[in-house]
């Protein structure tokens, strides 16, 4: 069982009466040569992992190796228990958990890459807070990371996730397209809405660079993380409203592939451009000479 | 096209912060301990490109030096990797290469002594999310990645050779993914690296051995 771009994706869904994590489930046995058991149990311990670098930062915080980051999950937690959060519960959890991960990536801690390092707080974030929020079993959560894989597979398949190439819309923008598809398979939505979900993320976030302070994987980098599970939360509840898009997966991701290659290099993970560039993004590269 | 999994869009899992910086090189470093095949005494690596402006903030120094000590990615120890490295009395030092502009740009150079005296020098490249590809094996250019076994055969260039290591794989019942030669000059030396999809028996490399041409046997398991 495969699929080459999420049309056949949807078309196996259809037939096979089957959501979009068992497709993938499936692909990963056949052409991994490995069976449900091993693949599940693997995703398992990538949920471990996830859960791990998700809950640290907020109850520990280091200062991170670039010394741009590092405290601001705590803080985020600090305030939503004062009861002040201005996003409530689902999403203030979700981006204090988002920059979490990163500060834990920061400081040399153990992440799992999805589909980057640098874009590693988006999945889990928003789906940890979801399952605290709903009482979701693990095992529901794992299937969901199932699905996040399969829009971030079709990312690689079709277009890039390498900043270097597409700029941050590649990265951010892809994990939090994959966040929301498995936002929305694991409250209940159909498969054409998780990629309706995918889709609007990827609009909401085209053409966003890759910019960071120092050429580290810290600032904005830990903004944006935030900001990719606020834009996934957004787009899984359009999606779920029974809203539908005009513009299908398949061409928003050679849209932003377009988008990606067209960007000029300073804008494409070499610290030329952007925040980078700006004054005090500068005084703060010239340091980590 | 190969198969991209389900882990490699959710992995590695990796100890941060940058799967080109971090745990790339950590691979790069972790492949070419393998390659000398067993503890390395003194090592030195030359930083060039990216890798030299950027290594510190990334954590690169301490990935590398946990990949020569046999860490992998997720290794947590990797992030103590000085300690452990003056703990176990290796020598270690960084160079920083920024003059070389036409190489790729997140390169570096590994050059290394062995317990037993034996040196090599190994050029890795991080392709970014953790993938690596090995490019030179001392003055010779290659081109592998770790994510096959493969046996790395150092040999004059010669008639035969290729033959003799194709039916000493054979006769272990070794199915080859995929085979290259590489050499310095004709008639001078060559290597030779098959990959194979399953793990290599152990004896594999003494039979390769056996052919008076063959100089060295190296074998990185997957």
């Amino acid at each position: 069982m495969d699929f080459k771009n999420a049309a056949e994706l949807l078309n196996l869904c259809r037939e096979h009466h089957m959501l979009i994590s068992d497709v993938m489930k499936e692909r990963e046995c056949s052409l991994g040569e490995t069976d449900m058991d091993t693949v599940c149990g693997r995703m398992g311990h990538v949920l471990e992992v996830m859960r791990q670098s998700a809950y640290s930062a907020v109850e520990t915080s280091g200062r991170s190796m670039g010394g741009l980051i590092g405290g601001e999950a705590k803080k985020l937690s600090d305030y939503r228990a004062q009861g002040k959060s201005l996003c409530g519960n689902v999403l203030g959890k979700a981006i204090s958990y988002a920059m979490g991960v990163l500060e834990v990536n920061a400081s040399m801690g153990l992440i799992v890459a999805a589909p980057t390092a640098g874009s590693s707080g988006i999945v889990p974030g928003l789906l940890l807070a979801l399952q605290e929020e709903y009482d979701i079993p693990d095992g529901q959560v794992s299937d969901a990371l199932f699905n996040a894989g399969a829009i971030g597979y079709l990312a690689m398949r079709n277009a890039t996730v390498a900043g270097a190439v597409g700029g941050c819309q590649v990265e951010v923008g892809v994990a939090s397209a994959m966040a929301a598809s498995a936002a929305v398979e694991l409250m209940g939505g159909t498969p054409e809405q998780s990629l309706d979900a995918a889709g609007t993320v990827l609009m909401n976030m085209l053409g966003l660079v890759c910019d960071p302070v120092g050429g580290l994987v810290e600032y904005p980098c830990q903004n944006r993380n935030a900001s990719g599970a606020a834009n996934a939360l957004i787009a899984a509840e359009i999606a779920l409203s029974g809203v539908k898009q005009l513009i299908p997966f398949d061409e928003m991701i050679a849209a932003m592939y377009t988008v990606g290659k067209r960007m000029p290099a300073e804008l494409r993970e070499t610290a030329l451009g952007g925040c980078a560039a700006t004054p005090s993004g500068c005084s703060r590269c010239a340091v980590k000479r | 096209m190969s198969f991209i999994s389900v882990f490699d869009v959710l992995g590695p899992i990796m100890i941060g912060p940058s799967s080109s910086h971090t745990a790339g090189t950590a691979q790069i470093a972790f492949l070419a301990q393998k390659m000398i095949g067993g503890a390395v005494k003194e090592v030195e690596f030359t930083l060039y490109g990216s890798f030299a402006r950027t290594y510190r903030g990334h954590g690169t120094d301490r990935a590398l030096l946990g990949g020569i000590m046999g860490f992998s990615t997720d290794d947590t120890r990797i992030c103590d990797s000085y300690r452990i490295a003056d703990e176990r009395g290796i020598a270690y030092s960084f160079k920083i290469d920024e003059e070389d502009t036409d190489i790729y740009p997140n390169t570096v150079d590994i050059a290394m002594t062995g317990a037993g005296g034996r040196k090599m020098t190994v050029r890795g490249e991080s392709l970014g999310g953790g993938k690596v590809r090995i490019v030179r094996i001392n003055q010779v250019e290659v081109d592998f990645t770790g994510e096959y076994s493969a046996v790395i055969v150092i040999h004059r260039d010669r008639p035969g050779v290729a033959a003799h290591i194709t039916k000493c794989l054979s006769d272990s019942n070794v199915n080859i993914a995929f085979m290259r030669l590489f050499r310095e000059a004709k008639g001078h030396t060559a290597y030779t690296i098959v990959e194979s999809d399953d793990r290599l028996p152990a004896d594999i490399a003494g039979k390769i051995q056996e052919n008076a041409c063959v100089s060295d046997v190296m074998i990185v398991q997957r």
